[in-house]
């Protein structure tokens, strides 16, 4: 939602960045006000999980030009740790599975070790039980995921609610959502959903990428964005997502590159 | 590859076998031949060098450096010393003290309906039972350790398992080393007759961190239907040389379970070797965790004499500082063994670039209705792994610990003795802490 008093979380100016020298994001940039949902959309490959990615700190990505900055912050100087602790969180497009670490263990450090940094108190082991089981419900999850090792054997739809369930422990205060909503089927789409909603409120801000109109049904957004070839092209507001399920995306390049060839 | 030349070996065995006190000749014939033969074959064998094919990346010449001396006076322990290595299941013990019985150390050796007793209490008993197995399961012909450590045969942890006895509580064989510069000899011999089941924790501890010398011995018969837990902790000093050959024989049907976790010692070895008789089944894990300047070395072999024996094997090392890891996993199918079902892994993690690591799976095939597969790697933790965690807010080194964690508890997780399993995996969080 749009806030008047809302102050600026993130400010990414012309971002450019490679992976194994090959330039993946060519001069993006996006503002997001704390209160806002933002939905990114735009064809495979256009470089939305590598946006995302960068954002959290992976070092496979190496940032060749612009600037990030979260809370005035300089976001680049900081380790993916440092990050989270500051309030960044991506659910994964593709969360990876690690055998042998209980995801209730991982849950509980992950949290503690945010908590501390935060100045807040730690939750002993049974606290932290009960206070995960509430988050689960919320996400209609069965506890039984929690004695697993994290990810390891689920499905892809539970992978995501795993994800989202971490969103809810850390409270974060900008969550980047990549594609959290393949793979889910019609219920669990609603269920996560309301999750979110449930998580949005004026002092956060929400990222989401999609592909799909269908979760902005559930999630509505202030502001849609339309991602090609590394930066953003087009923004509009929830109606432009009606817009590009019905067109596609050829005429918004089109467009682009009539008005940048004018500029020009 | 250039130590043996130097190393007087012949004289280090004399060295040895001169220092140990005389032992009384015992009732039983066949024992005092037995004894003899071994120390006919330490004279005649060699310490073995790199250039031995089964010692090609363990290099003991600087064991052969040192010299050892047989324990003179036993140094009397209190439970308070040795109350910390207790495991909670596992009340009946017996504790031996650089490799003597130390009766008023051990507790509940009555009580669970078999034998578990010192090898010389139990002769007279059990003599006709354990000819068989005693000094025959591991052949010291040409195990010049093995050999040793049967030419001193004396005190020994002796466990009879009567037929169909299923013994609800764990056995624990606890060899503590407490002096400097001695070397002890180890031995056990666990019979479980048929239809019958037994735990036994075989863990060897230290109160010293000087060098000393064990070289250990363990034969294991598993008679039709028998079931068998081994689980093996060596956890010796820091400068410690452990030399260990663990010979298992699985009649019919039997069924023998291992863990068996080497987190000391400077330098150590343990052979296993599996023999698997018609329809018998084994597992057989391991976990390594060294650091530092340690070598672990484990040769294994798995043999299926007979058809339709199945076994199961996972072998990890984590190696951190400059440390070696050597695996040799050998899978032998003998001809005629077939509808074998044999599954090897061997998963190393290096946590330094100077961390290293051989292994050797070897899989000996001659039978044609076979079902073996094996494989082994050798990596660090997985950047996609790391990173994931970061992103949720933990350190570097605290992802790393978590994920080094994990490689190791997933053998630890397979001991079927809860403390003890809190004791070793608490071992392995400080231990991959420390190292990163
Ligand atoms: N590690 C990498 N090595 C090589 N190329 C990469 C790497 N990561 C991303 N790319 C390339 O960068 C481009 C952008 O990929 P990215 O995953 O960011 O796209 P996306 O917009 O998220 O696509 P999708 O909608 O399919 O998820 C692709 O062409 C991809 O192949
Ligand atoms: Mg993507």
């Amino acid at each position: 939602m749009i806030y008047q008093d809302s102050k600026i979380l993130l400010e990414v100016n012309g971002l450019c960045a490679n992976v194994n020298g090959t330039e993946i994001l060519k001069g993006l940039n996006l503002t997001v006000r704390s209160g806002e949902i933002h939905a990114i959309m735009g064809p495979n490959g256009s470089g939305k999980s590598t946006f995302s990615k960068i954002l959290a700190g992976h070092s496979a990505y190496e940032v060749t030009g612009g600037t990030v900055m979260l809370e005035g912050q300089n976001l680049l100087d900081l380790a993916p740790e440092e990050r989270a602790r500051a309030g960044v969180f991506l659910a994964f497009q593709y969360p990876i599975e690690i055998p042998g670490v209980v995801n209730s263990q991982f849950l509980r450090l992950t949290y503690n070790t945010v908590q501390t940094h935060r100045g807040k108190e730690e939750l002993d082991p049974l606290e932290f039980d009960d206070f995960v089981r509430e988050k689960m419900k919320l996400l209609e999850m069965n506890p039984d995921f929690l004695e697993r090792s994290v990810n390891e054997g689920f499905s892809g739809g539970e992978k995501k609610r795993n994800e989202i369930l971490q969103m809810a422990m850390l409270d974060p205060r900008l969550a980047i959502l990549d594609e959290t909503d393949s793979g889910l089927d019609i219920d669990a789409l609603r269920i996560v959903a309301n999750g979110v909603n449930q998580l949005a409120n004026k002092d956060n801000a929400i990222v989401l990428v999609t592909h799909y109109q269908r979760l902005l049904n559930y999630i509505v957004p202030d502001f849609v964005h339309v991602m090609e070839a590394g930066r953003i092209i087009k923004t509009g507001g929830k109606e432009l997502a009606f817009e590009l399920e019905s067109r596609g995306y050829d005429w918004v390049g089109v467009e682009h590159k009539a008005a940048t060839g004018a500029a020009a | 590859m250039s130590t043996s030349a130097t190393v007087n070996a012949g004289g280090y065995l004399e060295n040895l076998l001169a220092g140990q006190p005389h032992l009384p000749a015992s009732p039983l014939a066949w024992l005092n031949v037995l004894r003899a033969e071994a120390v006919d074959r330490v004279g005649a064998l060699t310490v073995p060098t790199l250039r031995d094919e089964e010692w090609r990346f363990t290099d003991i010449s600087q064991l052969t450096k040192m010299s050892f001396h047989p324990v003179r006076a036993t140094i009397s322990l209190q439970v308070a010393d040795i109350e910390r290595f207790y495991i909670e299941e596992a009340t009946t013990r017996l504790v031996f003290v650089d490799g003597v019985y130390a009766p008023q150390l051990s507790s509940n050796v009555s009580g669970i309906g078999v034998a578990v007793v010192n090898l010389e209490a139990g002769f007279a008993a059990h003599a006709a039972a354990i000819e068989p197995y005693l000094g025959r399961l591991t052949g010291f012909r040409d195990n010049v350790f093995a050999a040793l450590n049967t030419a001193f045969l004396h005190d020994a942890a002796l466990i009879v398992v009567p037929r169909d006895v299923e013994v609800a509580v764990p056995v624990h064989l606890l060899f503590i080393a407490t002096q400097k510069d001695v070397v002890s000899y180890p031995r056990c011999l666990f019979l479980a007759e048929s239809g019958s089941a037994v735990t036994v924790i075989e863990d060897y501890v230290s109160l010293q961190e000087d060098a000393y010398f064990t070289n250990a011995v363990t034969e294991i018969a598993l008679i039709d239907n028998a079931r068998v837990n081994h689980i093996r902790v060596q956890r010796e000093g820091a400068k410690a040389f452990h030399i260990a050959n663990c010979a298992v024989s699985l009649a019919r049907a039997s069924n023998y379970q291992s863990v068996s976790v080497a987190f000391g010692a400077r330098i150590s070895r343990y052979n296993l070797n599996v023999q698997l008789a018609e329809g018998a089944e084994c597992a057989v894990d391991g976990l390594a965790l060294i650091s530092g300047r340690q070598l672990a070395d484990t040769h294994t072999c798995i043999d299926h004499a007979q058809p339709q024996a199945a076994s199961n094997q996972s072998h990890k090392c984590i190696v951190g500082g400059s440390a070696h890891a050597v695996f040799n996993g050998k899978v032998v199918v003998r001809q005629g063994a077939q509808r074998t079902d044999s599954k090897q892994s061997n998963r190393n993690l290096l946590l330094t670039s100077k961390a290293h690591v051989d292994t050797k799976p070897q899989l000996e095939i001659f039978a044609d209705d076979v079902k073996c597969t094996h494989g082994a790697t050798i990596g660090q933790l997985d950047d996609e792994e790391v990173f994931y965690l970061r992103s949720r807010g933990l350190s570097d080194t605290a992802a790393r610990n978590m994920l080094t964690y994990a490689f190791g508890a997933e053998i630890i997780e397979r001991i079927p003795i809860s403390s003890l399993k809190y004791q070793l995996e608490q071992t392995v969080l400080e231990q991959t802490t420390v190292q990163l």
